[in-house]
């Protein structure tokens, strides 16, 4: 079964009388080791995909698979279980938490999600600093570095949990050209050597390139996918 | 565990002066407690253990019926030779009571020669009542010889208002007049040997005289008294050794088959338990307040610190965490800050406490003057408080902290 499986998922949101429809009827399968990415103006429904995928929100209707878990019904403490075992998330926003050095936010799910040894974690929390080039930066507090080098803590600590999946919401909307291909870079470098599969959201063309395959949405519906770079190319 | 406190601990002095403020609002609230608490407690302490020790002993037997009329001093309800003999088997067999006082309570007339006028007196065995009351003497001026005899036949302690009242001094002689039970009238010449200070409650203004001048001015040939007053090893022992005295003096019943005898403690013959209960309530009070401090600063600054901190919610919770987690992370915050608040409001308290020592305050109470005010503070009163407030911000913590482990992950990460 593939990793992602979505089968007719609709969402919508009723704000008194007024129904927004955020998804219709979207219906793909993504395989694992894959590099994707959804694409489309704001408002086209890619955030809401992600959420939904990520087991952060419940669709309004159809049937959401994800390592063929069917995650519509998770309570809120599974679905929370279930987010810290096999998913991992980088945001927009990067969302380090402030009052923790970069060795601690990548340490953070390792502690209070997985409860790994303590022996354990400094191995695996050395090992994505460094693969994500933080070593040297690891003591410094999120204030104190820059845009680009937070989202690459945020990578890290997305990857230190070996997920099956990697969500990324717009993660590069937020960072300068020359940073915002470092870090899709960086990206496809860990989907190649971890054989982690990501699916990221993004609005930026140049940076759809990078993906393998890509679904495009407008208005809340699918409208094309398209495979733009064989998997395990690097 | 340690985690989630490390968390919380640089999640408070994230916001440096919210925290700050917070935490004086609670620091100061301790001290008031505790320096309240300390003067209130050591005053009451002070006030009692003069009453007691000076005056009334910790508890006091009479026949029963004598307590309605006390303030008549009567004579007719004096215990009997054979009554005294059992009571002091009691007595001597108890092991809380540490000593007794067997005293005749009479009023009479006194007279310098020139004037008259009313006075109380209380007469004793005064090595058994410096025995049971080991404060009086402290209270008596001019007397030089040992405090077990006090006062020695043909002696008469008296009280410092009716000497000023009589121009009277040590050394100077009286008569008393007084009217025994059958109604005759008698009186013995004595001399003042001592002034005594007064004291508050009923017989905080008695004069002293030896029990065998009693005797000999009522016309009493055997044994009779009217009042035990009794001293316990361990005051704080008083209610069960007042319950279990109580229960061996039913035993003795009159010619109605009622009870013989009535056991009082201090507290319900002083009027000052009146005044030590007030102090109570009054030290509850400052407690709620400290409480109310308490509630709103935590609830306001953990309300504060999880709407500010909504998107934070939404990351951690996302990559997993779990609300219970999410909970123990706020609550850990709450605590913190309370034992942080607590532990500094405790040294600054007690210091106070020790500053206010060294100045050595006095207070008046009544006809008290200057009594030197010694502060102190239990360490199980620190405790209680200590326990009340670190309580108190958890409770005031925990709605916030529901509230934050409550929130749904895509609502929060959407939040600015």
């Amino acid at each position: 079964m593939a990793l992602i499986k979505l089968e007719q998922v609709s969402k919508f949101y009723e704000t008194g009388e007024t129904r927004v429809e955020a998804l219709k009827d979207v219906t793909l399968e993504i395989e694992k080791q894959h590099f994707v990415s959804f694409v489309g103006p704001s408002g086209s429904g890619k955030t809401t995909l992600l959420n939904l995928i990520g087991c952060l929100d419940k669709p309004s209707a159809g049937i959401v698979y994800v390592n063929a878990i069917r995650i519509n019904d998770l309570a809120t403490r599974e679905a929370a279980r279930f987010r810290g075992e096999h998913l991992g998330f980088i945001f927009q926003n990067f969302n380090l938490i402030p009052v923790l050095t970069v060795y601690e936010n990548v340490e953070y799910p390792l502690i209070m999600v997985q409860n790994v040894a303590s022996n354990q974690r400094r191995e695996r929390i050395m090992h994505y600093l460094e693969a994500v080039g933080m070593l040297d930066q690891k003591d410094k507090y999120p204030g104190q570095i820059s845009g680009g080098q937070k989202q690459r803590v945020a990578i890290a600590r997305a990857l230190v949990t070996n997920p099956k999946l990697v969500l990324a919401d717009e993660p590069t909307a937020n960072l300068d050209h020359a940073s915002a291909f470092k870090v899709i870079g960086l990206m496809r470098q860990m989907q190649h050597d971890l054989k982690t599969t990501f699916v990221f959201s993004t609005h930026d063309p140049k940076i759809v390139k990078e993906a393998e395959l890509v679904f495009t949405l407008e208005d809340g519906q699918m409208t094309n996918q398209e495979s733009t770079n064989p998997p395990n190319s690097h | 565990m340690i985690h989630i406190f490390k968390i919380a601990f640089r999640n408070l002095f994230r916001y440096k002066r919210r925290t700050l403020l917070t935490g004086l609002l609670i620091i100061l609230g301790m001290v008031m407690v505790i320096v309240f608490s300390g003067i209130s407690n050591s005053f009451k302490g002070m006030m009692i253990g003069t009453i007691t020790d000076s005056m009334m002993g910790h508890l006091q037997i009479h026949k029963k019926g004598y307590v309605s009329s006390i303030d008549n001093l009567p004579l007719h309800l004096n215990i009997a030779a054979n009554g005294i003999a059992e009571l002091r088997r009691i007595l001597d067999d108890n092991d809380a009571v540490e000593a007794y006082s067997f005293r005749i309570k009479l009023g009479a007339m006194l007279s310098n020669f020139e004037q008259t006028t009313n006075i109380r007196l209380t007469a004793v065995y005064p090595d058994m009542e410096r025995q049971t009351c080991p404060s009086l003497t402290d209270r008596i001026e001019g007397v030089t010889r040992e405090a077990e005899h006090f006062v020695q036949p043909g002696e008469l302690i008296l009280p410092e208002n009716l000497a000023q009242g009589l121009k009277l001094q040590n050394g100077d002689d009286v008569v008393v007049v007084a009217t025994n039970k059958d109604g005759s009238v008698n009186a013995v010449g004595l001399k003042v040997a001592g002034i005594i200070e007064g004291l508050l409650g009923p017989s905080g203004r008695d004069g002293y005289m030896h029990i065998h001048d009693a005797k000999e001015l009522l016309r009493i040939t055997g044994d009779e008294i009217n009042e035990i007053a009794i001293r316990l090893n361990n005051l704080d022992a008083l209610k069960k050794a007042h319950k279990q005295l109580d229960l061996e003096l039913q035993q003795f019943k009159n010619s109605q088959d009622k009870p013989a005898f009535e056991l009082h403690t201090w507290a319900a013959l002083s009027p000052f338990s009146s005044i030590a209960t007030i102090v109570d309530l009054l030290i509850i009070t400052v407690k709620i307040v400290l409480i109310a401090i308490v509630l709103i600063s935590i609830l306001n600054v953990m309300m504060m610190s999880v709407y500010e901190r909504v998107s934070e919610i939404g990351t951690i919770s996302a990559i997993g965490t779990l609300p219970s987690k999410i909970l123990a992370l706020f609550l850990a915050e709450g605590f913190s800050l309370g034992l942080i608040s607590t532990i500094i409001g405790n040294v600054l308290g007690v210091t106070v406490l020790y500053v206010l020592n060294l100045l050595q305050l006095t207070v008046s109470f009544g006809r008290m003057k200057d009594i030197l005010l010694v502060t102190s503070i239990a360490p199980v009163e620190l405790l209680t408080i200590t326990v009340i407030v670190l309580l108190i911000t958890v409770v005031s913590s925990f709605q916030p902290a529901l509230k934050a482990s409550k929130m749904q992950p895509v609502e929060a990460l959407r939040h600015v």
